[in-house]
């Protein structure tokens, strides 16, 4: 499968051959297993494993929970407190599943700015990063659709503005928006559907994960050097690379350790730290709670949703070349979704021919201003909707796109990078010492 | 495919052209009214699946509701629920309809939305303080009711009375203020809030939808 040369699965008792003639499942497996990965790895590679656990997590705790949860309008609310009352061990499953998706957040963030550090977005990895944000669009709908779930006002008043964005789209929003919620305003139809769809995408999820796999399996991983594997020999990319397994599984797991004692700490001492009280309280369409919040994980997008008002020049530029097609409301959907799609068009916005932003002198620190930015950002989308954190808002909103569209185009033009290794091999042995015995493959 | 056989043309010769070829021939036809069905088949298959998520029949059925608001004193606010939205009916006090009217003096041009989004006027009506209260019942000052959608325009929370910038309402999700005529004023939404198809049926009951 990988274009790195190694060595294949071969069948040797008669049993794996004639099961391999029938259905070569096992090679499959094999040649999946023991993928020649570049030995340079560091620890910022660790977070797929994670985000794999995450998925597993959530689909299995969230299978137990489905069958003590009643989604309907009058029921929801009472189901949840009976799960965390009266089904045994429920409100450990529960706080599992609800802290697991922060654990997967947290996962996608960190996966997610290491490809944008270390460049693994960019070719032959284009497809590896699409499905990747693929994935992230989807893991955001199904963490919003499991929010609304357990029917508190937060839930309530969450999809009522999540849903609303759709509402802006021009001419055909109403009709979009009364589509998705089944009627006039959130109401049981809306629940109904948002627990099939909540059921339905952890699967769609777990498809795209193996197309995520299949792809960087085929290009080979990115490393901390962006160097890419010799593919002249086997002999040579086997100075550059070890098997997956043993060496990265057992790294991963133990990396997956140390951060599971965490999240069970904070699943068993602290596992509404991330939530919000207001969740626990029965939803109710006549009142909203004095300040929504969405889930953390979301802070940074709806701040850039709610920084481009009406005052905003560009908002009301917009609004005037589009005859007012494009008003402040719909302006600030475009550029919420506008900010994830920047991130999905990385590989082609990035200029520079170099990898990794370990050899860019001038990219580093913009790639770190991107990292405060989108915590300032996170902030941010906590704080009401007032001054000063409006113009924060902007300034910060404006950052993210001036990043993508304006930073990673000209710096690939004006930036003198610095010598890159020619190869992993000389990377590795730089930072470990030269050690031939010990670096050749069990094998 | 034998009968387009040609002297000389060797058989898979004759597969691969016949791709290219875009005479109207009987099998093009053929292609052409398979795949057409296909895709009409396709979009009937679908079409249900996409059309059981607009509104359900009871959902639908438009309701119309009455309610009491004899009990609704002068600066108090009551909220309705009708087609599953918070409907506002305000009484407004004599101090109240008074800065509304203030407010008005400005003129409909200084407004973000200069529209009275009145179901009960015709659409390009202007956003007056007139045109967005209701007829008063006898005895009562002009301008002393009034009723509006309880849902912002901006992504539908639903915004506080008695509160914002403008004395009118403020929307606590994203700082939308409305003036005392429910009018938008500063904030992200767009619209004033929506006045409601409202009558009065007697001098205390007020008939929404």
């Amino acid at each position: 499968m990988s274009g790195i040369p190694h060595d294949h699965y071969e069948p040797k008792t008669n049993g794996e051959k004639w099961l391999n003639s029938r259905l070569p499942i096992v090679g499959l497996l094999y040649d999946t297993l023991m993928i020649p990965t570049p030995k340079n790895l560091n620890w910022m590679w660790i977070w797929g494993i994670v985000l794999t656990f995450c998925l597993a997590l959530q689909i299995v705790t969230g299978i137990v929970l489905v069958m003590h949860y009643t989604p309907h309008v009058d029921l929801a609310f009472a189901s949840i407190e009976h799960i965390m009352r009266n089904v045994n061990g429920g409100y450990m499953l529960r706080y599992i599943h609800m802290n697991g998706a922060s654990l997967f957040f947290v996962a996608v963030y960190i996966h997610i700015f290491r490809g944008l550090f270390y460049g693994s977005y960019k070719a032959p990895r284009e497809i590896t990063w699409i499905i990747g944000m693929l994935i992230y669009l989807m893991m955001m709908g199904t963490a919003f659709m499991g929010y609304v779930l357990p029917w508190g006002q937060m839930s309530f008043w969450g999809a009522t503005v999540i849903t609303g964005l759709f509402g802006a789209i021009p001419f055909v929003g109403e009709a979009i928006q009364t589509w998705l919620l089944g009627g006039p305003a959130v109401d049981n139809a809306t629940l109904n559907r948002f627990f099939s769809l909540h059921y339905l995408l952890p699967f769609v999820i777990a498809a795209l994960v193996i197309v995520h796999i299949w792809a960087f399996h085929t290009t080979g991983n990115n490393n901390p050097t962006g160097v890419e594997v010799r593919r002249t020999s086997k002999a040579d990319a086997e100075k550059d690379t070890l098997p997956f397994w043993p060496y990265f599984v057992i790294k991963d797991l133990f990396a997956l350790a140390v951060i599971l004692v965490v999240f069970w700490a904070i699943v068993g001492y602290m596992p509404n730290y991330l939530g919000h009280p207001d969740n626990y309280i029965e939803a109710n369409p006549l009142v909203t709670p004095a300040h929504i919040v969405p889930e953390w994980y979301f802070l940074p997008f709806y701040a850039i949703l709610r920084a481009f008002t009406g005052e905003v020049w560009v908002v009301q530029f917009a609004s005037f070349i589009t005859g007012g097609i494009v008003d402040a409301k719909f302006f600030g959907v475009i550029a919420m979704f506008g900010a994830i799609l920047a991130m999905a068009l990385a590989p082609w916005l990035d200029t520079s021919t170099v990898r990794s932003g370990k050899y860019r002198p001038m990219f580093k620190w913009w790639f770190y201003l991107l990292i405060i930015d989108f915590f300032a950002l996170m902030w941010l989308g906590a704080m009401p909707a007032e001054e000063p954190y409006a113009t924060f808002s902007l300034i910060a909103s404006a950052y993210w796109f001036g990043y993508f569209f304006v930073i990673l185009p000209i710096l690939g033009v004006i930036e003198k990078p610095l010598p890159q290794p020619e190869t992993i091999e000389e990377d590795f042995n730089a930072h470990y010492g030269k050690a031939d015995a010990d670096a050749t493959p069990a094998e | 495919m034998f009968a387009r056989l040609t002297p000389g043309a060797g058989i898979g010769e004759n597969l691969v052209s016949h791709a290219e070829d875009h005479e109207g021939t009987r099998r093009d036809f053929l292609y052409y009214v398979a795949g057409g069905a296909g895709v009409v088949a396709t979009g009937a298959a679908v079409w249900p699946l996409i059309n059981q998520m607009n509104p359900s029949a009871d959902v639908q059925a438009l309701s119309s509701i009455r309610v009491d608001v004899s009990g609704v004193e002068p600066g108090t606010q009551l909220t309705v629920k009708w087609l599953g939205k918070p409907v506002f009916v305000r009484h407004r006090t004599g101090a109240e309809i008074q800065e509304a009217q203030e407010q008005d003096a400005e003129g409909v041009d200084a407004l973000p939305d200069p529209l009275a989004r009145n179901s009960n006027l015709n659409a390009d009506a202007p956003a007056t303080d007139a045109n967005r209260v209701m007829p008063s019942p006898e005895g009562e000052a002009p301008g002393a009711w009034i009723v509006q959608m309880g849902v912002c325009t901006h992504l539908g929370c639903v915004p506080l009375g008695d509160a914002g910038d403008f004395g009118g309402w403020f929307c606590p999700c994203h700082g939308s203020h409305y003036d005392l005529a429910g009018r938008i004023r500063k904030g992200p939404a767009p619209e004033n809030l929506p006045v409601p198809p409202a009558e009065w049926t007697d001098a205390s009951t007020i008939k929404l939808g």
